[in-house]
């Protein structure tokens, strides 16, 4: 196995680390969802912060991708 | 299949000299990501002198249209820092509309200026040195009670300023990547998905149920696409307005 094939391979296994953000947006919205069903008028004012949880959970998906991006045009 | 990421090349338009500052060359060329954030803030100025030129109480179509984003933002505003806040919001909405514009530009025209590091850490810079900023005109030294947060068992300290000083500093890097990342991930994909089209469809009647599948993924992307568009920049100006909170409101920290 070359060095290349190599490099793919850990780029794709880098990104294993969306799961966990993956997982994390679920958990997050499901349980925004269950509250703001049960009480329909405190939703509206809750969703900046719901917003910042999710831009707080996908940062750190995305830094998996930035591993990965920097691993596939590492020298 | 075309590369995906050949979309994000930079090319030069306009060859410009080189200037040298404090010994430093400084490229003024203008490349296509500088067009882009051009055009973005000309389009947005045109927008905005058009919508508020007649500033009627019943409003037409494009004064409805920035009325609507500028109450987004200051609903947000209101909502996160308070009264104190409305100092920030032409900063923060200048901000917001910005991202907007380029991100959207990216969904009609070929290059998006958000999928640059540069400049989305160039704004990530921006946010967090006029936290810093505000934060020491407001506070005087008593800024750096944003690193120590009160009503913690003095031994937890020497756990928790560290953890507060790294999680300040990494903020500029979080909001530029989440913003890069977002932008760069989701044309990738889009041209990903239309590669196939190509190449399935290339296969004759083989792969044409396969094109089709594809074809219909590139349409449901490019929508989601415009919500990410949108949500991203609306993340980016609810981020600016909670790091400011936490300077403008330190006494409740």
């Amino acid at each position: 196995m070359d060095a290349s094939a190599a490099k793919f391979i850990g780029a794709g296994l880098a990104m294993l680390g969306m799961i966990g953000a993956g997982i994390g947006l679920g958990v997050m919205f499901g349980n925004y969802f269950q509250g703001a069903l049960r009480n329909p008028t405190a939703a509206a004012q809750e969703r900046p912060m719901l917003f910042l949880g999710m831009a707080l959970t996908e940062a750190l998906g995305i830094f998996a991708l930035v591993v990965a991006i920097l691993i596939l045009n590492g020298k | 299949m075309a590369d995906p990421m050949h979309q994000f090349q930079i090319q030069k338009i306009v060859e410009l000299p080189t200037v040298t500052v404090f010994g430093m060359p400084i490229d003024l060329s203008i490349t296509n990501s500088v067009a882009a954030m051009l055009l973005a803030a000309t389009l947005l100025s045109v927008f905005y002198v058009f919508a508020s030129a007649k500033r009627a109480v019943v409003p037409g179509r494009m004064q409805a249209v920035g009325e609507l984003l500028y109450n987004l933002v200051d609903g947000l505003g209101d909502s996160i820092m308070g009264h104190a806040g409305k100092k920030f919001l032409p900063f923060v909405f200048t901000l917001f509309a910005f991202v907007l514009f380029m991100n959207l530009q990216g969904m009609f025209l070929i290059f998006t200026a958000t999928s640059q590091l540069a400049v989305t850490l160039t704004l990530g810079m921006l946010v967090i040195l006029t936290v810093v900023v505000v934060g020491f005109a407001k506070n005087g030294l008593k800024f750096f009670k944003l690193f120590a947060p009160s009503g913690v068992p003095w031994p937890l300290y020497f756990l928790l300023v560290p953890i507060e000083i790294l999680s300040f500093l990494i903020r500029p890097v979080t909001l530029a990547l989440r913003l890069f990342g977002n932008m760069l991930g989701g044309h990738v994909v889009l041209k990903i998905f239309a590669g196939f089209v190509i190449a399935l469809g290339g296969m004759g009647l083989i792969g044409f149920p396969g094109a089709l599948l594809a074809m219909g993924s590139v349409v449901a992307l490019t929508a989601l696409e415009f919500m990410v568009a949108f949500l991203q920049a609306f993340v980016f100006a609810v981020l600016t307005c909670v790091y400011l909170n936490d300077v403008l409101h330190l006494d409740s920290h």
